[in-house]
Formats: C-alpha cells, sequence, structure tokens
C-alpha cells in the first residue's frame, strides 16, 4: 500500500521542484532530467577524464598485443596481427593453462566465500559494545596494513619470524581440528564436503588477514544502521536472530555486494596466485608478451564473467531504500 | 557496601522467583555469550597479533641471541642497538615525514576525487552511466602492473592533445616528479580508487531519496544538498576510505617506485632495508657479519617502524568512527 501511495506521488513533488529551482519561464528546453543528467557528468568528470588519459591508451595497447606476434628488439617492441592465434595457444597448446585456470577458480570461489562469512560474523561481533572494543579493532585493522604493499613480500621471506611462529605451534601440542578430524576420518564421515571445511579452518590466518578491508566496510555499515529501528523491533517483539536477519541483513546488503566483488577481485589479485605467477613468467622470463597478455585478457574474462553473474545474482536480494 | 550487595542479590533472588527462573536463566545466557565472545575475541587477536609479538621480539634481541638455538621467543640479551641502526639505515625522521606528507595528501585528493565520482554514479541518471559504471569495475579489475609499461611511456613523453608541445617544442617529460601521480588521483586512477567509487556510490545509494527531496524542497541546490546533507551522513564510509587509501599509500612500492623514485618514502626505504645493510657492513662500518638472520633482523625491525604509526592513526581515526556512530540516528 505505502508504495503505490509514493509512487503516486513522487511525479507531483518533482513538477514543485522545477518550479521552486529552475524557474518556471527560465529555461524551456531543458527537462529536469536533462539537467540532472548534465550535473551527473560534471560529478563524475574526473573519473571521466582519468579512464581516458590514464586506462584506454594501456589497456588498448595491451589488448593490441594479446592478438598479435609480439618481437624485441634493440629498438623496441615491434608488433604484427596474428589474429586469435595467442588465445587459442592458451586453451589448446598450453599444458598448464586450461589446469590452472580452473584451480585458481574453484579456489576463488571457495575462499571469497570463507572470507565473506568469516568477515560478516567478526564484524558483527565487532560491532557490539564490550570492553576492550577499541583494542581488538585495533587489532583487526592490522591485517589491511600487513596484506598490502611491501610489506606482504617481506613477511613471507623472513624466515626468522617463520621459525619462530613454527616454535610456538609445535609447543602447544593438540590441535583441535586435527583430533575432529581423525575422528571424522576413522569412523568414515568425512567426504569432500568436510575436507574443504577442514582445509579452510586451517587455513583460518590467511582467511583473518584478507578479511581486514571486508570487517572494516561491514564495520562501517552497520554503524549506519539507526539505532531506532532495533528499538522498534524489540519493542515488538522481535528476538535477536530475527533481528539480524529482517534488519541488519537488508540494511548491509549494498555493501556486502561491494565486499563479495572486492573479495573476488583481492584473491585474484594475491601475489602467489598461481595463473599470475604464470602470466608474469611468460612475460619475464620467455620474452612472450602477446602470450602472456592474451592469457592476462582470458583470466580476466573469467573473473568479469564471474563478477557479473554473482553481482547480478545478489544485486536481486540487495536492498535500497529507492 | 555488603549491606547494598546483598540487598541486591537478595532482590535478583525475589525477582527470579517472580519471573519463573526466567531472569535467572537469561543472565546464565548472557554470561556464557559473554564467555563465549571473549574465548573468540582472544584467539583470533592472538592469531593476528602473534606475527607482530615475533617481531616484537626479535627487534630487541642483541644479534647473539638470534643465533643462539636455545632462545625461542624470549631473548635473554636485551639491546636497543640493532633498532638504532635500522632508524639510521632508514633515515627514519625524514623518510618518515616525506610519507606523511604524500600519504596524506594524496589520499585527501584521492578521497576528495571519489567521492565526488562516486555520489554522481549513485545519485544521477545519465546516459551511459552502466557502461561507466563497467569501467569503474574494469579498473578496480586491472592490475597495475600490467599498465606500468604503456604508463611508463605515456608520462615519458608527457602531452595532453599536443598541447604541451605547442607551447615547449617538445613533450614534457615527467617521470621522477609526483606530478602524474597527483594528476592520477584527480582521475581516480590511483592505488585501488576503483573500490572507494564503488563503496562510496553503495553508500549514497542506500540513503533515502526523501532526505534529498526534503532537502530540494527546502531550497538547496545540488551543490549545497551534498555538502550539507550528503557529506555528514557519510562519515563512517569516508573515514574508512580514506584510512584504506592512507594505508596503501604508506606501504605501496610500485607507485612510489615508479613516480617517486628520488623522494625518500618509507616503504621505498624498507624495500631497500637489505641492500642498505649490505652496503653499510661492507664499508666495514657495522660491529656484525653480513649474514641471513641479521638483515631479516633488521627486516622485521623496519616493518615494524612503518607499520607503528599507521596503527597509532588508526587508533586516532577510530574515534571518527565512533562518533559517528551516535550522529547517524537521523535516517528516515
Amino acid at each position: 500500500m505505502a508504495k503505490v501511495f509514493k509512487a503516486e506521488k513522487r511525479p507531483k513533488e518533482k513538477k514543485v521542484r522545477t518550479n521552486i529551482i529552475a524557474g518556471p519561464k527560465k529555461d524551456k528546453k531543458k527537462t529536469l532530467a536533462g539537467k540532472k543528467a548534465i550535473q551527473g557528468y560534471l560529478f563524475i568528470l574526473p573519473f571521466i577524464l582519468g579512464f581516458l588519459f590514464f586506462m584506454v591508451k594501456p589497456l588498448f595497447q595491451s589488448f593490441i598485443m594479446s592478438i598479435s606476434e609480439v618481437t624485441v628488439s634493440n629498438e623496441g617492441f615491434s608488433t604484427s596481427l596474428n589474429g586469435f592465434a595467442n588465445y587459442s595457444k592458451a586453451f589448446t597448446i598450453d599444458p598448464q593453462f586450461n589446469q590452472i585456470l580452473a584451480d585458481e577458480s574453484w579456489k576463488m570461489v571457495i575462499n571469497s566465500l570463507a572470507t565473506i562469512v568469516f568477515s560478516m560474523f567478526v564484524a558483527l561481533l565487532l560491532n557490539q559494545k564490550f570492553k576492550g572494543r577499541a583494542f581488538v579493532r585495533a587489532v583487526f585493522f592490522l591485517p589491511v596494513i600487513l596484506s598490502s604493499g611491501v610489506i606482504v613480500g617481506l613477511d613471507s621471506n623472513n624466515s626468522l619470524v617463520q621459525g619462530m611462529a613454527n616454535a610456538i605451534e609445535s609447543s602447544s601440542s593438540a590441535s583441535v581440528t586435527s583430533v575432529i578430524e581423525n575422528i571424522l576420518s576413522t569412523t568414515k564421515m568425512a567426504g569432500g564436503f568436510l575436507e574443504t571445511i577442514f582445509d579452510i579452518v586451517n587455513k583460518v590466518y590467511d582467511i583473518a588477514i584478507a578479511s581486514g578491508i571486508q570487517i572494516i566496510i561491514f564495520l562501517s555499515a552497520l554503524q549506519t544502521i539507526p539505532k531506532s529501528m532495533y528499538e522498534a523491533a524489540e519493542i515488538e517483539g522481535c528476538t535477536k536472530w530475527e533481528m539480524l536477519w529482517k534488519i541488519t541483513m537488508p540494511m548491509i546488503s549494498s555493501m556486502f555486494l561491494v565486499n563479495w566483488i572486492y573479495t573476488i577481485i583481492d584473491f585474484f589479485m594475491k601475489s602467489d596466485n598461481q595463473m599470475l605467477t604464470k602470466i608474469k613468467q611468460e612475460m619475464v622470463v620467455s620474452m612472450d608478451y602477446g602470450f602472456s597478455s592474451a592469457m592476462a585478457w582470458i583470466y580476466f574474462g573469467v573473473v568479469m564473467v564471474f563478477i557479473g553473474i554473482s553481482s547480478l545474482l545478489i544485486s536481486r536480494v540487495v536492498y535500497y531504500y529507492e | 557496601m555488603s549491606k547494598v550487595k546483598m540487598a541486591k542479590r537478595n532482590d535478583f533472588w525475589q525477582r527470579n522467583r517472580l519471573s519463573d527462573g526466567y531472569l535467572l536463566k537469561k543472565t546464565i545466557l548472557n554470561y556464557a555469550l559473554k564467555i563465549l565472545r571473549f574465548l573468540l575475541m582472544f584467539g583470533l587477536c592472538f592469531l593476528i597479533l602473534q606475527p607482530i609479538l615475533n617481531k616484537i621480539s626479535v627487534s630487541i634481541m642483541a644479534t647473539k641471541d638470534i643465533f643462539d638455538s636455545t632462545i625461542n621467543v624470549v631473548p635473554r640479551n636485551f639491546s636497543t642497538e640493532n633498532i638504532r641502526l635500522a632508524v639510521y639505515l632508514m633515515d627514519y625522521p625524514s623518510a618518515l615525514t616525506n610519507s606523511l606528507l604524500i600519504s596524506l595528501s594524496i589520499s585527501l585528493v584521492q578521497l576528495i576525487s571519489c567521492t565526488l565520482v562516486g555520489y554522481g554514479f549513485a545519485r544521477f541518471n545519465f546516459p551511459f552511466k552502466k557502461f561507466l559504471f563497467a569501467c569503474v569495475i574494469l579498473v578496480i579489475v586491472i592490475p597495475p602492473q600490467t599498465i606500468s609499461t604503456s604508463l611508463y611511456l605515456h608520462f615519458r613523453y608527457f602531452d595532453i592533445f599536443g598541447i604541451v608541445s605547442l607551447i615547449n617544442g617538445d613533450t614534457a617529460n615527467l617521470r621522477g616528479s609526483a606530478i602524474p601521480y597527483y594528476l592520477m588521483s584527480v582521475g581516480c586512477m590511483g592505488l585501488k580508487n576503483g573500490l572507494y567509487i564503488y563503496l562510496i556510490r553503495q553508500f549514497f545509494r542506500g540513503i533515502p531519496k526523501e532526505l534529498e527531496e526534503a532537502a530540494y524542497v527546502d531550497g538547496c541546490g545540488t551543490l549545497s544538498t551534498f555538502f550539507r546533507i550528503m557529506l555528514p551522513d557519510a562519515k563512517p564510509i569516508l573515514t574508512s576510505c580514506f584510512l584504506f587509501s592512507f594505508v596503501w599509500q604508506w606501504t605501496d612500492n610500485f607507485y612510489s617506485g615508479m613516480f617517486l623514485g628520488k623522494t625518500k618514502l618509507l616503504s621505498t626505504e624498507l624495500e631497500s632495508l637489505a641492500d642498505t645493510l649490505g652496503n653499510y657492513l661492507a664499508d666495514g662500518k657495522g660491529t656484525q657479519q653480513v649474514s641471513v638472520g641479521y638483515v631479516q633482523q633488521i627486516n622485521s625491525i623496519g616493518t615494524l617502524l612503518v607499520v607503528t604509526p599507521l596503527i597509532l592513526l588508526y587508533l586516532i581515526a577510530q574515534r571518527g568512527f565512533v562518533e559517528s556512530l551516535s550522529q547517524t540516528g537521523i535516517k528516515m
């Protein structure tokens, strides 16, 4: 009922607005929609300019490379178009490519799901009030720092600190997950699904490090939910569980979409990603620029399709005020 | 004191009896949840903190402790000598100020332009909007490494529609100066800027239209609606975007190495710390021999030195989070 009422009312309001702001006779030709479109373009002008100046040309060059034979000489590059030979080479000739592509895609799905669930859970916890919350929040900000830029490479090479971590790990002998895993596998209950779960549990540090940004995004979304909503729900007799699904989830669903896409992309650009290693290797070691950019484009394509499908699915349940 | 407590306890049991044991059940459940939450938080915090703690213990060890296999975590001989050496090698004070200046200005510029763009995408309808937004996604997806060579050439022979060469007679060589980087930041093409646009756009889409319309009816133009109605509401998301961009700028070695090669920054200093140490020792200045352990010790000290200011920044910025919590009750 309320929705129908709003839909009827809206055009009227718009008319009133045009009269007040633009004045009735000043410029008859420009409609409100046209004006708004121009204002919109002005707002996104920085992006359009930046994209044209700094992105289009490199992208175009890389695409040209992927459909041509690149020869490197002392004077620089020279390219000669050879159609889609590089692409068919990736799919049909190269022995590793298909395997790695399938592996990475599957890993991407599993890891992204785990990361999203984990960060959602942690954000919900961190949004509650408890003693030492500031400290815990600061701790959960650390992954954002530790997973960025120059620090990642240094950390993974540092055997000194790694050795120390191993010493600590071996000194605490019992591992809960391995005990449970043993029990389950001796009773023959552990199927493929459970194994994936155990795999994720064992990698919890990696997941925690990867979910720093997502946690903060969720947190800032959670903080924009007005408290009055929860109060109203509580008076109406909602339980906490119902509130989670009826209020919290719809209100942060738009950020959920961002997080999902960011998680996929983050995983896809990770430096220990097999696919990127292969692309880099082809580029640096074999100097086969055409082939490597063709592989990069296929990989982009897969990720874009993946993002497209999942964001279509998710945006159906995303709730906006509009 | 004890009387008051006794009275309270009696009161509790009385109320419990009145509620048919519901109060007791609820209190127990509450405490159980609290304990569970504490355990979880403790475990997760430990998981994240442990590598940092290890680094701290490495950094206060005397170098001979590193090679002693009986020492695991707690050092036997404390020494701050290595920390002083790392500070000296990284040229810490000047690198810190440079990093602060660059990160602050770059992240502010990025935040401003991304906020404008995000707002434009969220609140206006114009032709090709979907296509342009797909371009934003494209910008997030493409790793900067793939376009680096092309960008290098672009800035080596920089020109906008031949204007520069018309004036100077030659194209401008912008490599080694910070200008291209600022230009890129204005154009939202900096590090992970697509993500900020997306985030901010999603946030603004969540603000009810009625708020905007009310502002229009009250006589606000587009700009004043943006500044006076929308921006104050967006404080949490803008804070987190600023934090991300500051942190990523602070630790970034890719763009910094490409555009700001001459300026001493913490990230680039940290990257070359091992080489600096090698040169320093080769000159016969140090007291130690070159060894993997020693280099890694200095490296972990360097990492700590880079990370510490960021944690301090977060502790300050976190207030913005908490404050905005009380402010954003005005919706609907």
